[in-house]
């Protein structure tokens, strides 16, 4: 059995904790009285991965088995979530090829012939044909890819969206065409946070801007209290809205899957446990890598990270109904990340990984390190923050990890044109945001080569707006201090320094929580 | 006699200055300058039309400076006449009557040297009153000399006294400050610069440099075309506040060029191998007012096909490929015309806010800290300055 989360209270005898940061980590001796939150440990996973998917699919939540649903000449399309999750990557087999494999088994047993395969990226870089290969497997990638029936979804693509109307709240409905316009329309996902799936996957992840700037927007992320909750989420209630109308009109079968916190594989296994559980063997490990980061070049160390590859389980799989599979999906996502807190802290302390959903195989630029820590951390949390209205946030990350021209070339722009005129994310969209969305280069960039849309970089910015409305003060350990000025922050070199920057916000002895991610967890703060 | 600083022939020192003078200008005011501080003979007036001026004030141009460190192209040693007496941005005043223009009064001069100055036939383009296209700035009674400054037979504003023609000169105004009437010749070739610009309404103009052309050229454009969008490049501080109060909608660093007008005009962008980026879309109108291989290719590299690029400041070589490629009209501007009333209008701008403020921060120096100057001159941007000048009249 998975032991729960757990909530320590630093003391004399507790050793120095393991605290990301970027292509590495450190141990960082907190203050007496510091609370920590860990993840709770992996549940086990389920024994048989393929029946679990037979299983799912002919025993789906409010709708009809799949076979019952695939007749001889109908329109089936399958949607998928992008190389965005899980992170890090997953271990081949990759679930959704898996559960890919079982529905194309079925609809080819039915007769049905017309097939597309859509990654479900939004606005989201083009896949690579060998990332695309590792989520759908080599046969069906074999399959379906030299046909160009396995592809990218292009949210520049006038001629293939389709605008399905607009919700009572005025906002559009704009999703790929195919997907619109098919008799069936599977969406395969993985939810490795509480934030995924629902409605967010047809309704964003196969959106175009006109539809995503209703609801990725500063406003509304300052309202999503918190992304994880998705009943106190603004976001979500626009994603839902939407969800609602795109059921009316297209027949979604959901397939969602959860995942355990097995994120890190032997050797590096020692990262996920409790620091004073480390075995001889651990604390070897530990300093054996943390020495190799020491002296390894840039380019080493980034691929020793980039090619860790996670030995997830599988903890469910659930299909049907949209909201009626979600439902079952949170009460498997919650069992695996939620632990109890107690009240909230004056100080939060984060450490930021090397990778979030939008830098795989690539560098966490600042604005990324920003979102992950500001947007998505903060934000695991239901009930309340966790650290409380007016606190101080500490992240610890280089902030010095340079921008990837591939990936990220609006980033750049946004980072020394905007950021530099203004760092208030309501400010900031409203004077750029379009003019970045519609800017022909980046179209380009995004639709022919692997670049994000122009208007990514604004909602990373977005994503930390909560926490910017919500602390009044947001410090990095170790981060280059002009990245930081830029990023209208401000840097320490020390724990101790950041929290003597802070105690003009928070006092001289602030209760401090430490968030002792990744594996993942959701506090639940009470 | 008077005291004046002269330039003069002196090979081994020119070759040393535009060796080292790049990397080390503070040599071009020690040992290295073709530049000497003489008591010389006063400029003589045996000519109709021609009078004797004390000079009040004289500028510290680009050119001078590209001159004094050998940068400027060997195309130029046909139309001067060594050894003269630089400086061509002139305020003086009359010490003889001039036909309409009595002794004492104050004026600046348009350093060209055109046919009525020379005393021969108009040529077609000063019959035009095209003055700064004048074809016979090498005969007539004078030396060769492209200007006022480049010719030994009329002296120079960095020596106590010069001779000027009639048609060169123009009353400075009632209230003028001599700093402020300083810069009404530089502005005049702004007004040029602006006007040949060839600007349309809304189009997108792209300043390289906001030295005095850059800034004065900016100025120009804002007040004379309908240009949209002017971004300016501006490397130091004060540069970036000047030039938006100049009139630049956007200010950008050096570095920061192409990715910004890149994003504002919505253009492509290619990274040729081991070479510059440059844009396939971009401004309507470059304007290089740095003369520098490296603005000079921003500029060409920054402009839509097409477009066209005023070279404000002199230019250096540089990869034209762009030209070429996109079908750029590189167009030149030098001084000023006289049918465009430059001088008048370059007045009119001299009494605007943003030039008055700029004229109290002109640095004069006497003629004996002339090393100073120029050190002072080829060091403005980052000091600060935008204009240097020569106060002959100045002994501390």
């Amino acid at each position: 059995m998975s032991r729960p989360g757990f909530v320590l209270d630093v003391d004399d005898r507790t050793p120095p904790l393991l605290v990301h940061e970027g292509l590495g980590f450190r141990l960082e001796s907190f203050p007496l009285g510091t609370r920590v939150i860990y993840p709770p440990e992996s549940l086990p996973a389920v024994p048989d991965v393929d029946q679990a998917i037979v299983d799912a699919l002919l025993h789906p939540q409010d709708m009809d088995p799949l076979p019952e649903l695939l007749f001889a000449g109908m329109k089936l399309t399958i949607a998928f979530d992008d190389i965005s999750l899980p992170l890090p990557t997953m271990r081949p087999p990759d679930i959704r090829g898996r559960i890919i494999e079982h529905v194309l088994t079925m609809a080819a047993d039915a007769g049905v012939d017309d097939v597309e395969l859509i990654a479900a990226n939004a606005l989201h870089r083009r896949m690579t044909a060998a990332e695309l290969k590792h989520i759908v497997g080599e046969r069906v990638f074999r399959s379906f890819y030299p046909q160009g029936k396995l592809y990218n979804f292009d949210a520049e693509d006038r001629d293939n969206l389709s605008h399905l109307g607009t919700t009572d709240k005025g906002e559009d409905i704009e999703i790929s065409k195919r997907a619109a316009e098919s008799d069936l329309l599977i969406y395969v996902n993985v939810n490795l946070v509480a934030m995924d799936g629902g409605h967010k996957s047809v309704g964003i992840g196969l959106a175009s801007y006109k539809s995503l700037r209703h609801h990725h927007n500063a406003k509304t992320m300052v309202q999503s209290r918190s992304f994880m909750d998705h009943k106190h989420s603004a976001m979500h209630h626009s994603a839902w809205r939407i969800g609602r109308v795109i059921k009316d009109t297209v027949k979604v079968f959901q397939i969602e899957t959860t995942l355990n916190n097995d994120i890190f594989p032997k050797p590096y296994d020692f990262l996920q446990k409790r620091e004073w559980e480390w075995s001889l063997k651990d604390q070897a490990s530990m300093l054996a890598m943390k020495r190799g980061i020491s002296i390894a070049p840039p380019k080493l160390k980034h691929k020793m990270f980039h090619d860790l590859r996670s030995v997830y389980g599988l903890t469910g799989v659930n299909a049907g109904e949209v909201e009626a599979v979600h439902t079952k999906t949170l009460e498997k996502v919650h069992q695996q990340h939620l632990v109890e807190v107690q009240g909230q802290s004056d100080v939060l302390v984060m450490g930021i990984p090397y990778v979030g959903p939008y830098n795989v195989n690539s560098s966490l630029n600042p604005i990324l390190a920003t979102c992950m820590g500001l947007g998505y951390y903060f934000n695991s949390y239901i009930g309340q923050p966790v650290v409380r209205k007016g606190g101080a946030v500490i992240l610890y990350h280089p902030l010095n990890e340079g921008f990837n021209q591939l990936h990220h070339p609006s980033y750049v722009d946004f980072y020394e044109e905007v950021l530099a005129e203004s760092t208030d994310p309501a400010v900031v969209g409203e004077k750029y945001e379009q003019q970045f969305a519609e800017d022909p280069w980046y179209k380009h960039l995004y639709r022919t080569s692997h670049a994000y849309h122009g208007v990514h970089p604004f909602y990373m910015w977005y994503w930390a707006a909560h926490a910017m409305d919500h602390v009044d003060e947001v410090i990095w350990v170790g981060a280059d201090r002009k990245v930081a000025a830029r990023l209208g922050f401000r840097a320490a070199t020390t724990l101790a320094d950041a929290l003597e920057m802070a105690s003009g916000t928070v006092g001289s002895s602030p209760s401090i929580t430490y968030l002792h991610n990744p594996p993942h967890l959701l506090a639940h703060v009470k | 006699m008077m005291l004046a600083l002269e330039m003069f022939r002196s090979v081994p020192r020119t070759v040393a200055g535009r060796a080292v003078g790049g990397r080390m200008p503070g040599i071009l005011s020690g040992f290295a300058a073709p530049l000497r501080l003489m008591t010389i003979d006063e400029p003589k007036v045996d000519r109709p039309g021609w009078a004797r001026l004390k000079t009040r004030l004289s500028g510290i141009c680009g050119s001078d400076l590209g001159m004094l460190s050998g940068k400027t192209s060997l195309y130029f040693s046909a139309v001067v006449s060594l050894p003269f007496v630089p400086g061509h941005e002139v305020v003086a005043e009359l010490l003889d009557d001039c036909e309409d223009l009595p002794a004492g009064t104050r004026v600046v001069v348009d350093p060209v040297l055109t046919c009525a100055a020379r005393g021969v036939e108009p040529c077609e383009a000063c019959v035009t009153g095209a003055t700064n296209r004048c074809s016979r700035i090498t005969v007539g009674h004078l030396s060769p000399g492209l200007q006022t400054g480049f010719c030994k037979d009329t002296g120079g504003g960095w020596g106590q006294q010069l001779t000027a023609h009639r048609s060169q000169l123009h009353p400075v105004p009632e209230g003028f400050s001599d700093e402020q009437a300083i810069l009404i010749e530089p502005l005049a070739c702004a007004v040029h610069t602006a006007l040949r610009a060839g600007v349309v309404t809304n189009d997108r103009v792209l300043v390289s440099g906001a030295g005095s052309v850059g800034l004065f050229a900016t100025l120009a454009l804002r007040q004379l075309t309908d240009a949209g969008e002017i971004i300016v490049v501006a490397k130091h501080k004060h540069q970036k506040e000047l030039a938006r109060e100049f009139g630049a909608t956007e200010v950008v660093a050096p570095g920061e060029v192409l990715r910004r007008v890149r994003r504002s005009t919505g253009a492509f962008q290619l990274q040729p191998e081991f070479s510059a980026p440059y844009l396939l879309g971009g401004v309507d109108v470059a304007v290089d007012a740095v003369g520098s291989k490296q603005s000079l290719e921003t500029s060409l590299n920054a402009t839509r096909a097409g477009g066209r690029v005023v070279l404000s400041g002199m230019p250096a070589a540089a990869d034209l490929s762009a030209a070429w490629f996109r079908e750029l009209e590189v167009v030149g501007t030098y001084a000023s015309s006289q049918h465009e009333e430059s001088f008048r209008i370059a007045t009119e701008l001299a009494a605007t806010d943003a030039v008055q403020q700029l004229a109290k921060n002109v640095a004069t120096y006497p003629l004996h800290r002339w090393r100073e100057a120029l050190d002072h001159a080829h060091s403005a941007g980052r000091l600060g300055t935008v204009k240097v000048a020569f106060d002959p009249r100045s002994t501390r």
